[in-house]
């Protein structure tokens, strides 16, 4: 995709929002440049700034603890046909379950603060992580493993020089699949126990101020940051995994 | 030298892919080994690497029973050999980097190991130094191979194992690659064993040609084919009469 295509993109967007917020004329749509200019006040002022930081810690935090735990253990799974046995029926049934539901118990369990909030989206990147390392790893042709072998390779060197190196796209392909929903389950997280976070900012605007336009700059904050956040996955794969673009 | 001592081979519990086989060869020659798909050829190759162990008997290479891939052993396989994730540069330096990551220990690297720079060196002779940047996705099959023999080169190796090397290439590069292993085989001194299941390929690489059969293997079958390696031999009467005598066996057996 093109960068100019994109700009165009995000012009025609908001371009909708402006005609739909004229032609409706209601309080609950404000205009884009409406909320330009709360958003540029509420960021300026601090406070959206802050709860932005403290959703983004929330998000990196946890995808960091998911990338370092999942990974490895996916590298494992995928060369161990035993353990793979061992565990994949328990994998097999809590993948599937949506791990926002589990967000009150994670709550009881963790209390308030940064900790459940973290928990609960390191809980949705370690099963996609986990899952697709896993089968990347289970997939490298056996011909790699044994002429990789056949130049000195021990199991310390076949982790560091194949089974590592093979997994990042795999992890990177991960975080692209995992960052909107991680993100979305960041919002109705910090809708409880917490007054910190872009979810307490816009649901305390909208519901308890009803300042609509302070709420649709914290959304906008909000996509903001997913967006962001998936095109630095975007860049890294270029950055970190070139030979997949190579032709 | 390479000894099988009254090897034996079976996958689990069904008939043995060789019983009580035994079999040698002398450093510098080049052998084919010859046979048709599942007599266990690809099995002999991966056990003289030492990646699999035999069920019974031994392999002694230079009077040291194999237990574990030996440094000074190349293996090149069809395909799928390089990393897709590294360039041919690294590639080629892959078997370098695995000696320095553990060090000169006599296990994963030979003991006397002295890390060397001559990658660029052998690129160069294989003529894959414009390739050097390329990810193996991005090269012909001919130089895949080009890039796994300079891996395999770059270590110095005494034997060199080939399990089908050319059998995916077209025609005109797989005889260059074919003249090519004849040079290097004769300028490195290097004892050959090619796996292979097309005659014309055996005739040419094989001097001596063993001849397998499906399972069980129990006396090895040698054809000598002294006239191989010699410039031109394709054009000789030589090669088609051997390539005639390895079909007419094949059939029987």
């Amino acid at each position: 995709m093109k960068r100019r295509d994109l700009l165009l993109a995000v012009i025609a967007l908001l371009m909708l929002w402006q005609v739909a917020a004229m032609l409706l004329r209601q309080p609950i749509l404000p205009s884009p440049i409406a909320v330009a200019g709360v958003f540029w006040r509420e960021l300026s002022s601090g406070e959206l700034g802050e709860h932005f930081l403290v959703s983004l810690w929330r998000v990196l935090a946890s995808t960091f603890l998911a990338i370092l735990i999942a990974a490895p253990l996916g590298v494992i799974l995928g060369q161990s046909q035993r353990l793979n046995n061992l565990l994949s029926p328990v994998i097999y049934l809590t993948y599937p379950i949506p791990k926002v539901v589990l967000v009150p118990i994670v709550l009881l369990f963790f209390g308030i603060g940064d900790l459940p909030k973290i928990v609960i989206i390191f809980l949705i990147l370690f099963f996609q992580i986990l899952v697709l390392v896993r089968d990347q790893a289970a997939a490298i042709r056996p011909e790699l493993i044994q002429s990789v072998r056949s130049l000195g390779a021990g199991r310390r060197a076949l982790f560091r020089y194949v089974y590592l190196p093979a997994s990042v796209p795999a992890v990177l392909t991960a975080l692209r699949l995992s960052v909107g929903t991680a993100v979305a389950v960041l919002y109705v997280a910090e809708l409880f126990a917490t007054q910190r976070g872009l979810g307490y900012y816009i649901y305390y605007s909208g519901s308890t101020l009803f300042d609509y336009a302070a709420m649709y700059a914290g959304i906008v904050a909000l996509s903001m940051m997913g967006l962001g956040l998936y095109f630095i996955v975007d860049w890294l794969e270029r950055r970190i995994a070139p030979w997949q673009f190579a032709r | 030298m390479i000894q099988l001592d009254h090897l034996t081979y079976n996958y689990g519990q069904g008939i043995p892919i060789f019983q009580d086989f035994s079999w040698e060869a002398h450093d510098g020659e080049a052998w084919a080994i010859l046979g048709p798909s599942g007599c266990g050829k690809t099995t002999l190759l991966y056990l003289l690497a030492g990646l699999r162990a035999p069920t019974a008997g031994k392999i002694l290479i230079d009077g040291q029973p194999l237990e574990r891939p030996r440094p000074h052993t190349g293996l090149i396989l069809q395909d799928y050999g390089l990393l897709p994730w590294a360039t041919v540069l690294q590639n080629a330096a892959l078997g370098l980097r695995m000696r320095t990551f553990y060090g000169p220990d006599g296990k994963h690297a030979p003991k006397d190991f002295q890390p060397t720079e001559n990658v660029n060196t052998w690129l160069e002779r294989l003529g894959l130094t414009a390739q050097a940047d390329k990810y193996p996705g991005q090269i012909s099959g001919g130089q895949r191979q080009r890039t796994a023999i300079a891996r395999t080169l770059v270590l110095e190796p005494d034997l060199l194992l080939m399990d089908e090397p050319f059998s995916s290439l077209d025609a005109p590069t797989r005889e260059d690659l074919q003249n090519l292993t004849l040079e290097l085989w004769a300028e490195q001194k290097l004892t050959l064993i090619v796996v292979t299941h097309a005659i014309e390929e055996a005739a040419i690489l094989g001097q001596k040609i063993l001849l397998l059969a499906p399972p069980p293997n129990i006396h090895p079958l040698v054809i000598e084919n002294p006239e191989a390696c010699t410039p031109l031999f394709r054009e000789m009467p030589e090669y088609l009469d051997i390539c005639r005598e390895l079909r007419r066996r094949m059939e029987i057996g």
